[in-house]
């Protein structure tokens, strides 16, 4: 692969077969009414492994990650979740058709979610943000699911905050607190939409530590980010997205390493002091 | 003023609070309804609701109280003045909550039922869970701001019969030629019944914790 043209797409070194991808979408375009946000992007999200989604802004990381979790309907294409598809399915004429409430339920129960804006619900503690689902779609007992959503809390470093309500709580915390509420469904991926993008700059490291530990425990993240530290250190795969198109995606050397692409060159600028200067 | 006097303006002080009470409570329930409709995609049931919420919220209230009060003997119905009275401010009062309760609902941030799609919430365990909670605790300083409007409109209930604090204060002043005493007493009595409510409601909104969602 060091032999590629600067300018062509590259491709990874080793090619995942299709079963072993957490998340594969196909041919996914989305169109907000005559703006194309997504020009039919094909990813294959490893097993096991952490993927970063970066690029400048509006290149349509966040709209691809809400279109893979169904919160946005991708216009064509198709999302699939360990095999099983979400949302839409193909019909054999080549179309798509769309999937049942409880299908959809189904498949992205087996999806964590992290918002930038956390989303945490705030007439609940943060032990109740928890266990909500294990109580009322898992049917869980409330003392067993207690316990778990325990672990859960203490996985993010939060056990002595469970009484508190989000309001009480900083940034930071209630973020770790979001991931603890997805964690808490034993998800088989889990994807961060910008989980830091709305806390104050000393609060971002205890959310990337907690990702980094997830990450280390062989998870499978993909996480839209603009923390290119983050992304070049803990990144297994590097998807860039321009223009909603997927410009790159591979391995950390493979992307950040030289040559470079231009448009990624160009972007990295952008982050020379905000911690990515090694890498530029 | 006697003792015997002061205990009838505080028994028709209490009559104005029950009948105040009971209305808010029914205006809550029909609210809650009208509220639903409202937001309905299915304009059957959305444009009654809104035909229901720009009649009672755009007649006055008193007309509303004539009206009732002389439409339902007219079609042969028979019922005391007080249910006539409770009618007409529940109605009123329903199409202020609901729109109330609407705005409450609107402003349940979308990304919060997003994470409860998310951990797969069905739309009927969101709006139990999420949605209506966080909704009723945003709505609640707009419910006691109407529970203290109902309780001074219902001075209007008077002039269908009702006996209650404005009507008994009009009927000592009358008799015993002091109205400046009699409606210095009413005025104290519903400023007191109102700060009491407004306590009551900030000791509520306190305890309902919203954060900062």
């Amino acid at each position: 692969m060091s032999d590629t043209a600067p300018l062509a797409p590259r491709a990874s070194t080793a090619e995942t077969p299709e079963a072993d991808a957490a998340v594969l979408v196909r041919g996914v375009t989305k169109r907000f009414g005559d703006t194309e946000v997504l020009a039919g992007i094909d990813l294959k999200v490893p097993t096991g492994a952490t993927t970063c989604l970066i690029g400048p802004s509006g290149s349509g990381k966040s709209t691809l990650l809400r279109c893979i979790a169904f919160l946005e309907e991708a216009t064509t294409g198709t999302i699939e979740i360990h095999g099983d598809p979400l949302g839409f399915a193909e019909a054999p004429d080549g179309g798509r058709t769309r999937l049942s409430p409880q299908s959809i339920r189904a498949v992205r129960s087996r999806i964590g979610m992290v918002f930038q804006q956390f989303n945490l619900w705030p007439h609940m503690t943060a032990l109740g943000n928890v266990c909500e689902a294990l109580v009322t779609v898992r049917r869980m007992r409330r003392s067993e699911a207690e316990e778990h959503g325990m672990a859960q809390l203490s996985r993010v470093g939060l056990a002595n905050r469970a009484k508190h309500y989000p309001s009480e709580l900083s940034g930071g915390q209630q973020q770790r607190v979001a991931i603890a509420r997805a964690l808490a469904l034993d998800p088989e991926v889990m994807l961060f939409d910008e989980p830091t993008a709305s806390l104050d700059p000393e609060l971002t490291g205890e959310v990337l530590n907690v990702m980094r530990d997830l990450a280390g425990s062989g998870m499978t993240l993909l996480v839209v980010t603009h923390e290119i530290g983050f992304a070049a250190t803990v990144g297994q795969r590097i998807a860039f997205l321009d223009h909603g198109r997927l410009l790159l995606d591979g391995t950390p050397r493979e992307v950040f390493g030289e040559p470079r692409h231009p448009r990624l060159a160009q972007f990295l600028e952008t982050y020379l002091d905000r911690g990515a200067a090694a890498l530029v | 003023m006697s003792l015997r006097l002061f205990e009838l303006m505080l028994w028709a002080a209490g009559y104005t609070v029950v009948i105040s009470a009971i209305s808010i409570v029914i205006g809550l329930g029909i609210g809650l309804l009208v509220c639903a409709a409202k937001l309905s995609p299915n304009r059957l049931l959305s444009l009654p609701a809104t035909l229901f919420i720009s009649f009672f919220r755009g007649v006055p209230l008193l007309v509303q109280l004539l009206l009732i009060y002389n439409l339902l003997p007219a079609v042969g119905i028979s019922v005391p003045s007080v249910v006539a009275a409770v009618v007409g401010l529940s109605l009123c009062t329903a199409a202020y909550q609901a729109e109330n309760l609407r705005g409450g609902f609107n402003s349940v941030p979308k990304g919060l039922l997003e994470a409860a799609d998310m951990v797969g919430l069905t739309p009927w365990q969101q709006l139990k869970r999420i949605r209506a909670p966080i909704a009723f605790r945003l709505t609640l300083p707009a419910l006691v701001n109407e529970a203290i409007l109902i309780l001074k409109a219902s001075s209007l209930i008077s002039v269908v019969g009702v006996i209650e604090l404005t009507r008994m204060a009009q009927n000592l002043a009358a008799s015993t030629y002091k109205p400046l005493l009699f409606y210095s007493v009413a005025g104290a009595l519903y400023l007191v019944i109102c700060w009491t409510v407004a306590g009551g409601g900030a000791l509520a909104e306190r305890m309902a914790r919203v954060g900062r969602a």
